[in-house]
């Protein structure tokens, strides 16, 4: 409008009817653009923003007939029973200290094996490895729990057949709450790491030879040149990957867990995910669920935009 | 790049490769070992004598598996789950990744739009409400529960609009000015120059369709409505035997030759084998996608 009063004072006469056509003319040329965006706006209206207003069941007494606008309400009381229950602080700590752990190796090693495989000389050794560490990668938690139940077995299990032929008695791997978070750690590694490996790879790729050959001609080792020239080369790339990951400080991986874990290793292993889904799905108690899953989605929330917001500073990230 | 003339270089060289080649087995070996149990009878299985080849090979897991009915019924919701996603995401992705690669002065309102989807990255109802949610909607046992809520694949839309963006402009306006409108621009020139991105894209989605399990699992009302992926995941949580006890005199030779385990890991690779079958000729895309996925631009 600003802008129309402008040209209208400019341009004499006929000129502000000539704009309006024009920008009539404007709208009309855009509409497809808005016709097209349409259908996302409304399915999204449906499936994100309006399960945002069922964030009201946590401040209600949920009956799913009478639904989120209709439910009786009663304050805080599920945020206090939730507060109350035995198993929270357990249940978060666990979510933190998994997700975390999943967070610092799940950016080293894929860093490491990105430099270690940079040096293979051979594109055949290098593009197999590549080939084969990033399968899993594509193969669903069901799948490679499957798998990894089969192998860890204690009775049929081929690690514990390994393990015994060098004497050692079987171990129930997936039972004992001691090992679990770090049998969720290594595999979620084995899992994902080939997929951070092509990123970094691709980073070193980027980087200018010549400042090799230069490092070269100074006298440099391989270790010197790493430290001096490809990690500097793939810091931009490894921050933003830093930066990003702090959005998922409360993700310990659902699907990972509850594929792998039962009552035995609730203890260590239990997450703020599959919390939410037994005490939600299983028990029929959706208010308490949703305060756990509101708490949830809060602190993601203010951590992902510090993640964005430190990404942009640092690595001059815009999303859109 | 780097010189490996000296002796420690050369011993560097060696430990590097054998760790490496090491670590790549590695991660294959537990996938082949169990799909080498999957080949093998169930005494052999038992007996721990298999480790990355099938001992007395046979396919009784496998025939077994294939052919009962409920396997043959989650095949089916599965192949319509990729069918109907893949187009429903692809269409949705690129009718929203076009708008949205336009700058703020030709397009009114492109920055709320923006904001409109990026907000759905950074916060959510949790699982509980979307729960409700599709339940209110009446969709619960049906095959648009596993597809609409997942409709508008934002990082996908994000990964396309990026590259519609180094389609160079000049291209899309000179179309413009010989009186083209923006489907026409779209569908003859956005579209065409993005073919790669756009295989990568329809890959994507075809593995995540296929590998989801989660939604069927709490949205489906009955096992005959589950997709594939969600069979196999009751079939792995429960040590169920009933498939033994109800079985006919023409079952009971089959199953002789298998066991619980056998048929586990013949429906674990059986679930697994569209991706790993394609996985090595389409490589390059899957490549492609994840350093588009990342690092854009």
């Amino acid at each position: 409008m600003k802008g129309m009063a402008l040209t209208e004072s400019v341009v004499p006469g006929g000129g502000a009817a000539k704009a309006r056509s024009r920008k009539t003319a404007k709208i009309r040329q855009q509409l497809p653009m808005h016709v097209m965006m349409l259908p996302c706006i409304l399915l999204v209206a449906a499936f994100s923003y309006y399960p945002m207003i069922g964030i009201v069941i946590a401040f209600q007494n949920f009956n799913p007939t009478k639904g989120f606008f209709h439910s009786p309400w009663i304050g805080l009381d599920n945020f206090k029973y939730m507060y109350a229950m035995p198993d929270t602080l357990q249940v978060l700590w666990n979510t933190v200290f998994i997700a975390l752990l999943k967070i610092v190796l799940g950016l080293i090693v894929p860093v490491v094996f990105a430099i270690l495989l940079d040096m293979i000389r051979r594109s055949f050794v290098k593009r197999t490895i590549q080939t084969l560490i990033y399968i899993p990668h594509f193969l669903s938690w069901v799948i490679l729990s499957g798998i990894l139940i089969d192998i860890l077995s204690p009775s049929e299990g081929i690690v514990n057949g390994l393990l015994n032929a060098i004497g050692i008695k079987p171990i129930f791997f997936l039972a004992d709450e001691r090992m679990f978070p770090y049998i969720l750690v290594t595999t979620d590694v084995w899992k994902e790491f080939g997929y951070g490996t092509i990123i970094y790879l691709a980073a070193i790729t980027s980087i200018n030879p010549s400042l090799y050959e230069a490092a070269v001609m100074d006298g440099a080792s391989r270790v010197r040149q790493v430290f001096h020239v490809t990690l500097p080369g793939m810091m931009p790339i490894i921050v933003l990957m830093a930066t990003l990951s702090l959005g998922n400080v409360l993700n310990a991986g659902f699907e990972q867990v509850f594929n792998l874990y039962s009552p035995i290793v609730y203890k260590t292993g239990d997450i703020l995910d599959t919390f939410v889904y037994r005490i939600g799905l299983q028990n029929s108690q959706y208010g308490v669920a949703t305060a756990v899953g509101l708490f949830k989605s809060v602190v993601s929330f203010l951590f992902i935009v510090t993640g964005y917001r430190l990404a942009s500073k640092f690595a001059g990230y815009r999303i859109f | 790049m780097h010189s490996y003339q000296t002796l420690r270089g050369r011993i560097f060289e060696t430990v590097n490769y054998t760790f490496l080649i090491g670590a790549a087995l590695l991660c294959v070996f537990p996938i082949l070992h169990v799909l080498a149990v999957s080949f093998s009878s169930s005494t052999a299985a038992a007996s721990g004598q298999v480790t990355l080849w099938p001992v007395e090979f046979n396919l009784s897991s496998y025939q077994y598996a294939l052919t009962k009915p409920q396997f043959l019924t989650s095949f089916v919701v599965t192949l319509e789950r990729v069918g109907l996603g893949l187009a429903i995401n692809m269409l949705l992705t690129i009718f929203a990744a076009y708008p949205l690669s336009k700058e703020k002065g030709e397009l009114y309102g492109r920055n709320a739009y923006a904001w409109y989807l990026f907000v759905t990255i950074i916060f959510s109802g949790g699982m509980i409400p979307w729960y409700m949610t599709i339940k209110q909607f009446g969709l619960m046992g049906s095959l648009w529960a596993l597809i609409l809520p997942g409709a508008v694949p934002v990082f996908n839309v994000i990964i396309l609009l990026n590259f519609f963006r180094q389609v160079p402009k000049e291209i899309g306006e000179s179309a413009v000015m010989d009186g083209a409108g923006h489907w026409t621009v779209l569908s003859r020139i956005y579209l065409p120059l993005s073919v790669p991105a756009l295989a990568t894209l329809v890959l994507f989605t075809c593995v995540g369709h296929w590998n989801s399990w989660f939604d069927g699992l709490i949205l489906m009302r009955s096992p005959s409505e589950y997709p594939l992926q969600t069979y196999l995941q009751t079939i792995i949580a429960s040590r169920d035997m009933s498939l033994f006890v109800s079985a006919s005199q023409e079952e009971l030779k089959l199953l002789s030759q298998i066991s619980d385990r056998t048929l586990k890991s013949a429906q674990i690779f059986i679930a697994a084998a569209p991706i790993l079958a394609v996985y090595p000729f389409l490589q390059k895309y899957f490549m492609k996608g994840i350093v588009l996925g990342s690092v854009k631009g």
